[in-house]
């Protein structure tokens, strides 16, 4: 492990650290514990409950075993395997939104104990994050308190849904490396495959834990700002946390050991418990639950089947010449299973690995987020995809097609979601196929040429860039179907020969 | 003897399937034979909370025309049956004769019920209890005490005194109850009818009002043992709304005969010893010198962490009873204290109102084992004896086939001798609660009588040894004729 230097992280003569526990969103098909869907998006308040999420008298837990598989696919994932014995507690609290009395977690045998993530900052600097544990535990249902009402409203859907609780080592100094861990997790996640890691739908919920002290040997008390759903909130909290902690004690004030939150139109963490008020949350072993006994085969299936991890992901691209910024900019889109276009590129010659990163990043990513908006997605298949790519990629080579023309020929392709039985036909059709005819082209330039003395004169005495304007006007006058680099070749010729 | 209809006593379960599905008796008669049993002997003995005649006697018809019409029907078909109020059934209300749970409709019913119904068996009604299953006497029903069929000014036992008086009145053949520690078997010793605990998981607890866990058994109240046995041959095995079942026994269990000869039988020495009444200790000994007569190898064995049975069971129950409970917050069903003006509020007075003396000492106690700084001396503790318990019964099995003792310390006492002591209560429960502490199947059969007061004899066996402990309860049963 790389040995972390406190005093690069020191502010005014304090040393902050932070931990972190990320809740995850595992996406099963059913709930942890009942068959009942997990996927509550959109669906009306209380639909998808059973006896079991509402906590009727007899009803009894029963584990799903697709959550088991997902968290030890998670444990590979975080650079561990699952443990072999795990077992379910019971921790106890009365709220509305929690039916039973209680929530199903995993006290002291989690599914996975140990595990690192390691994290690049933008400077170059790699950390690794150490990963204390990671239990299995059921979300509770979620309470609405309308404001002005004297009445709460409990919606017991998402009761019950697995989650994936990360809790990591306090490695972590600095509100950036917070956000670069928080975006790393998720990442890691997304590649596992083990959650649908949509932070807007809160499948992914981080809690940070900040303490500061002058002593680096020493924690400070610290404080615990729950329900952060985006890595800049895990940023800006941290870094308030940090800033109000050491104001508070530069003062000879205390901190409180407390639970706070985030407001984030205010853009601070303001208290919400403070450790005097804490349940006593009386845990004890769930009878109703067996333990979960995996044997060394069952591990040894989950491993070999593993899907690319996110570490594999960015060395694939990395050989493709890709650069970092375009590396991460493939990896964090969130538009669909990346694994599909990020296979597409990985496989491709180097050259076409390239044209292929801009057309998805600059093109598709972009029209995707435009069609989800007109609530039209696309719906493209990674085969659809690559025939689309390498059909256009061969008219672009053949100068048939301008970049512009090609750009929006992807589109239209990529929206109609078919493959063309010929390309060229339909490039022609569009009215997409460059004039690159000597002929046709030499008698609109001589028209252009004709229409713009003034511009021509400027070019002679030595403004080059108005050929560009030139350019343009015959790029105008062709509908946009001329081959520039062949229309600036011949403009220039024309006119340093006063052919015209 | 015990009052019953005019009918008196109900034929084996095989027989009484037989006629219906031979057409000779309707079921609809069946359970209006039921039902006017309920009408003649409740207002007196305070054994039934809800009836479920209409949903009963629609079935019942159903069951008749399928005969008529030559269609296949089940194993029970039209056979009424009683469960326990804490059994989630369809039909009426499901109270655990709790003030909490007063009027509350199940929208499921237990994986029990399921099953017997699938076999044509009709639920006509709900037996008194105490109160979520918590006492031994029915007195801790938060509606009314049952009245003991044998002496109206003694208790039936409990906490499942409705389904064993219901049956000792002879209201149905057979009722369901359930046994944390001794629930099922203790009404039974009371009231002299079969009560017989099984294997822990070997019934699905799906639908049941949860107690303790890790204890809680689907128990069975019968006239006879062979009527156990042919209702456990339904309701047994595996369920999915359970991950707690166990898979049965392949063999049927009514396939049932065993010769007591050369039987290895011991004695178990701690429960013949201090408290036992000196007219049952009597009457367990010429028991056990019947079996002996019949050949059976008799030996005293000792089981000296047994003296620490009910202190980890009164740990260890609570505990659990104290986290099922929880639910119970006047949020979702049940009782709510409407005038509440904060969520505090609503939890406290709901829960203060709702819940009675006995369900709140148990809440508290279990909270407090539970509770950080005490977990370890408690909890913790009473689990590693309960380990050491579950470790002498396993040796002990390897020497005997079976072991043998009382049901109870003493035969039924009078309604309100022991209401407020609740340690004589809880030590009524003395000889039951190991059997549910390590999970082995247990049986009570009537075996004699103290001042015409039935008396019950306990026989166990090792778990998974459900058939086995029937076969040899059949043959007792036939010894004492």
């Amino acid at each position: 492990m790389n040995e972390v230097n406190l005093e690069e992280y020191k502010i005014k003569g304090y040393y902050p650290t932070i931990g972190i526990e990320c809740h995850v969103q595992l996406k099963s098909k059913t709930k942890l514990f009942s068959s009942v869907s997990n996927d509550a998006i959109g669906a009306k308040p209380n639909t998808l409950i059973s006896h079991i999420c509402f906590g009727l008298p007899g009803a009894l837990p029963v584990l799903n075993k697709e959550v088991v598989r997902l968290s030890s696919i998670a444990a590979f994932a975080l650079g561990t395997k699952p443990q072999k014995f795990s077992k379910f507690d019971r921790k106890h609290y009365f709220y509305p939104d929690l039916p039973k009395g209680y929530q199903i977690t995993q006290l002291d045998q989690p599914i996975i104990l140990g595990g690192r993530v390691t994290v690049s900052l933008e400077d170059g600097t790699t950390q690794t994050i150490n990963i204390t544990r990671a239990h299995i535990e059921e979300d509770a249902g979620k309470s609405t308190h309308p404001s002005g009402a004297d009445y709460s409203l409990v919606d017991l859907n998402r009761a019950g849904t697995p989650l994936l609780e990360i809790v990591s080592e306090p490695e972590i100094h600095s509100a950036k490396q917070a956000k670069a861990y928080a975006k790393e997790l998720w990442l890691i996640m997304k590649y596992a495959g083990v959650s649908d890691v949509n932070l807007f739908h809160g499948n992914m919920r981080f809690d940070v834990n900040v303490s500061v002290s002058k002593d680096p040997k020493k924690l400070g008390t610290r404080s615990e700002t729950k329900n952060l759903n985006s890595f800049k909130s895990v940023e800006r909290a941290v870094d308030y946390e940090i800033k109000r902690q050491i104001d508070l004690l530069e003062k000879g004030k205390n901190i409180a050991q407390e639970t706070r939150g985030w407001i984030d139109d205010k853009q601070k963490t303001v208290g919400q418990r403070s450790k005097e008020d804490a349940n006593d949350y009386r845990y004890f072993p769930d009878p109703d639950i067996p333990p979960v006994t995996i044997s060394d085969q069952y591990i040894n299936d989950i491993k070999r089947n593993m899907p690319i991890l996110l570490g594999k992901w960015r060395d694939k691209l990395q050989k493709q010449g890709l650069n970092y910024l375009q590396i991460e900019a493939l990896l964090e889109s969130n538009i669909e299973f990346n694994a599909n276009f990020l296979s597409l590129i990985a496989d491709s010659s180097k050259e076409v690995a390239e044209v292929y990163t801009n057309w998805i990043l600059n093109i598709e990513i972009p029209l995707r987020h435009k069609q989800i908006e007109s609530k039209e997605p696309l719906e493209i298949t990674a085969s659809t995809r690559k025939a689309i790519f390498a059909g256009i990629h061969e008219l672009i080579q053949q100068g048939q097609l301008s970049s512009n023309n090609a750009r929006l020929m992807i589109i239209f392709l990529l929206k109609s979601s078919k493959i063309p039985d010929d390309f060229k036909e339909l490039a022609q059709k569009l009215g997409y196929i460059q004039m690159s005819d000597i002929g046709e082209l030499e008698s609109l330039v001589d028209q252009i040429i004709k229409k713009n003395p003034t511009a021509v004169e400027e070019v002679r005495s030595g403004e080059k860039k108005v050929i560009g304007f030139l350019v343009g006007q015959v790029m105008k006058e062709s509908k946009g179907q001329a081959n520039p680099a062949v229309v600036k070749t011949i403009i220039t010729r024309k006119i340093e020969t006063h052919e015209s | 003897m015990a009052p019953s209809t005019e009918k008196g006593q109900w034929p084996l379960l095989s027989t009484l399937s037989q006629q219906v599905h031979e057409g000779r008796v309707k079921s609809v008669d069946l359970i209006n034979r039921s039902l006017q049993a309920i009408r003649d002997l409740d207002p007196e003995y305070k054994v039934v909370i809800a009836t479920c005649s209409r949903r009963a006697l629609k079935r019942a018809k159903q069951i008749d025309s399928d005969i008529r019409n030559g269609r296949t029907v089940g194993l029970l078909a039209g056979v009424p049956f009683i469960a326990k109020d804490n059994i989630l059934t369809l039909g009426a209300e499901t109270t655990a004769a709790s003030n909490i749970l007063k009027g509350f409709n199940s929208p499921y019913q237990a994986t029990v019920i399921e099953k017997l119904e699938a076999e044509g068996a009709i639920c006509v009604a709900k037996a008194n209890l105490d109160a979520f299953a918590h006492g031994s006497s029915t007195e801790n029903s938060d509606f009314f005490t049952t009245k003991n069929p044998y002496d109206k000014t003694r208790v039936p036992g409990g906490s499942s005194g409705g389904s064993a008086a219901a049956v000792a009145l002879k209201m149905v053949p057979f009722a369901l109850g359930t046994d944390t520690g001794g629930s099922v078997r203790l009404p039974a010793s009371f009231c002299g009818v079969v009560g017989y605990k099984p294997t822990y998981g070997l019934v699905s607890r799906s639908g049941i009002v949860a107690m303790a866990s890790s204890t809680d058994v689907v128990g069975l109240l019968t006239s006879t043992v062979q009527d156990s046995a042919s209702i456990l041959d339904i309701i047994s095995g595996p369920d999915k709304l359970d991950s707690t079942t166990i898979s049965r026994d392949p063999k049927a269990y009514t396939d049932i005969k065993m010769n007591i000869k050369n039987k290895k039988i011991g004695v178990v020495k701690e429960y013949l010893g201090e408290g036992l009444d000196k007219q049952v200790k009597k009457t367990t000994k010429l028991n056990i010198e019947k079996l002996k007569n019949a050949g059976a190898t008799i030996q005293e064995v000792s089981l000296p962490t047994l003296p620490l049975a009910l202190a980890v069971y009164y740990v260890i129950v609570p505990a659990e009873l104290s986290s099922n409970l929880s639910r119970y917050d006047g949020q979702r069903y049940g009782y709510s204290y409407k005038e509440a003006k904060s969520l505090d509020e609503s939890y406290l007075e709901s829960r203060s109102r709702g819940f009675g003396d006995e369900a709140k000492r148990r809440i508290m106690i279990g909270t407090h084992v539970l509770s950080s700084g005490y977990y370890d001396a408690y909890y913790k503790k009473a689990q590693t004896v309960r380990t050491l318990l579950i470790n002498e019964f396993n040796s002990a099995f390897k020497k005997y086939d079976f072991l043998v003792g009382p049901t109870a310390p003493s035969v039924a006492f009078k309604i309100g001798q022991n209401i407020n002591n609740p340690l004589a209560m809880y030590l009524m429960d003395i000889m039951t609660v190991s059997a549910n502490l390590t999970g082995i199947p247990s049986i009570s059969v009537p075996g004699g009588s103290v001042n015409g007061l039935p008396v019950g004899f306990q026989i166990m066996a090792p778990q998974h040894k459900d058939r086995d402990l029937l076969a040899m309860a059949l043959s007792y049963q036939e010894l004492r004729g």
